[in-house]
């Protein structure tokens, strides 16, 4: 098959919507207004503690989500795909379901519930809103590895003599661990760099670092908000490395 | 037993996804402003809705939602299902360059996303407005599209395409009766995926809309929650999108598993 130059077109888009704009990133983090070559938009970070601090609380903010997503979703994921324990497709859909609705929509229910149960709104309803929010996200990609999966491995752990537990630690837990990936990759960002949510969540009393992004692009501030951008972009691709180099390991063990 | 708590947990944790939407579902039934106060039951809200007049910026922001979420699922599921066929298709190093790129998107934010195209659009003098927010859609979605395919090409047997070119086929032909079928489920989940994150989307949408009065649902309802109330419209509004997801989910799902019986039957 002699088809690898149907990528062209796409490589054509990507060079042109993803490297561009990013390099456009770098650009205006390292100028000033006017255009000049400038380190002060960094500066400017380090010496704001307000920025900083808000920085290292959306990572708290973003581990603790996608914590909770992992141990509430992987054993939701892995009954759906279990068909001894839900033989029910309808159950998959309503889980998937809660993607469909708008993530405003979704979180203003949220701040609906707790005003309906009269909980303060503050930290408890921002991380039960980001759950709420991106626990589908995490179900799907699990649930579509296992699903995948090739039972003949299983079956033969247990020919073997496996014990459920090792079935489960040493075959199916490795096998998933793409799908796991992927949905932190789908919890993780998103959670760190919104912006909105966590502001109707906690009646604007919690910032996260997105929403200070935002604030300096829309205050016209592109340089600052440029570089702010550059420190995310650094710390994705730091979590992206690692967890790159975990995902390799995990396939050598299977080989 | 297992059985039993199988199921437990997994109504336990739908009660804790539904609660939200279900108090929203209830609360549009009443006439109060605010959320939470009920006023006794009342259809009025979902009249309003439909009677347009002080609420068509609502209606027309559900219609842009609509049709930018169609165009950038299409444009992004027909470039990423050829993009995915090229990748395959590509030898090592060409192939790791074409899955990094592939990866950026998805790794990014949609701030960084919404930012970096902000910033393009206005380097380039475009101005923005529906164009500007298609392409923003088509770059995040595209990425999906490609990770929905790819595993479909990988678990293909090579041998049947092949064959197929063994048996007289045009490469054409192969790829329309062969690696077409094949990828088919593929590139379907990929467009809902695809139309699912368009539809979602807030933040790469409020940096490439533009100023010119564009709104899509979330910008709508964005601009309503900062100015303090949320229009009330809105509670029947999420309903009926609610509702009508769900019925043509279950629907589509019940149909699929009707035919998969009787093809099984058939096949018997």
């Amino acid at each position: 098959m002699k088809r690898g130059s149907w990528s062209f077109p796409y490589f054509i888009f990507l060079l042109i919507f993803v490297v561009l704009p990013l390099a456009l990133i770098f650009l205006y983090a390292f100028q000033d207004a006017e255009g000049n070559f400038t380190l002060k938009n960094f500066s400017k970070f380090i010496s704001s503690p307000e920025a900083a601090n808000t920085f290292v609380y959306s990572i708290g903010v973003a581990i603790i989500t996608t914590v909770l997503c992992i141990l509430l979703g992987y054993p939701a994921a892995y009954i759906l795909s279990n068909s001894e324990l839900c033989r029910s497709k309808v159950m998959v859909v309503l889980f998937i379901l809660p993607m469909w609705i708008n993530i405003l929509v979704r979180t203003l229910a949220t701040v609906a519930l707790f005003d309906f149960l009269r909980l303060p709104l503050g930290e408890g309803a921002l991380i039960f809103g980001m759950v709420y929010n991106f626990l589908p996200f995490m179900i799907y990609p699990i649930y579509n590895t296992l699903q995948k999966m090739d039972h003949s491995y299983i079956e033969a752990a247990q020919d073997l003599g496996a014990s459920p537990m090792t079935v489960f630690t040493k075959v199916v837990a490795p096998l998933s661990m793409p799908g796991v990936m992927s949905g932190v990759m789908m919890v993780f960002m998103p959670t760190i760099s919104t912006f909105a949510i966590a502001e109707l969540l906690t009646m604007n009393n919690i910032k996260l670092f997105g929403t200070t992004i935002q604030e300096n692009i829309n205050n016209g501030m592109w340089n600052y908000g440029a570089a702010l951008s550059l420190i995310m972009l650094v710390i994705i691709f730091a979590t992206n490395l690692f967890s790159d180099s975990e995902e390799q390991t995990n396939n050598e063990g299977i080989i | 037993m297992k059985k039993f708590f199988a199921q437990a947990y997994l109504w336990l944790l739908l009660a804790m996804l539904y609660a939200p939407i279900l108090i929203i579902a209830i609360f549009s039934f009443t006439e109060a402003k605010v959320l939470g106060n009920w006023t006794g039951f009342s259809t009025k809200l979902y009249t309003s809705l439909f009677s347009g007049g002080v609420h068509h910026s609502l209606l027309s922001a559900i219609e842009n939602t609509f049709i930018i979420a169609i165009v950038s699922a299409a444009i992004a599921t027909v470039l990423g299902s050829i993009a995915a066929i090229g990748i395959f298709n590509l030898r090592n190093r060409q192939k790791m360059i074409m899955n990094t790129l592939n990866n950026i998107p998805m790794l990014n934010p949609d701030i960084i996303t919404g930012i970096s195209l902000f910033l393009l659009f206005v380097s380039l003098g475009i101005t923005q407005g529906y164009a500007t927010v298609i392409l923003a859609h088509v770059t995040f979605c595209t990425p999906y599209v490609v990770l929905c395919v790819m595993p479909r090409l990988q678990q293909m047997n090579p041998n049947i395409y092949e064959a197929a070119l063994d048996l007289g086929a045009t490469p054409g032909q192969a790829l329309r009766k062969v690696l077409m079928p094949e990828i088919k489920p593929g590139m379907i989940s990929g467009f809902i995926l695809a139309f699912t994150l368009s539809i979602d989307d807030f933040a790469v949408t409020i940096f490439t809309i533009g100023t010119e009065g564009l709104e899509t649902l979330s910008t709508y309802i964005y601009a309503d929650a900062r100015k303090g109330g949320l229009t009330p419209e809105l509670r029947p509004l999420s309903t009926i999108i609610f509702v009508t997801v769900l019925l043509l989910l279950i629907t589509i799902n019940v149909r699929a598993q009707r035919a998969q019986k009787a093809k099984e039957k058939e096949l018997k």
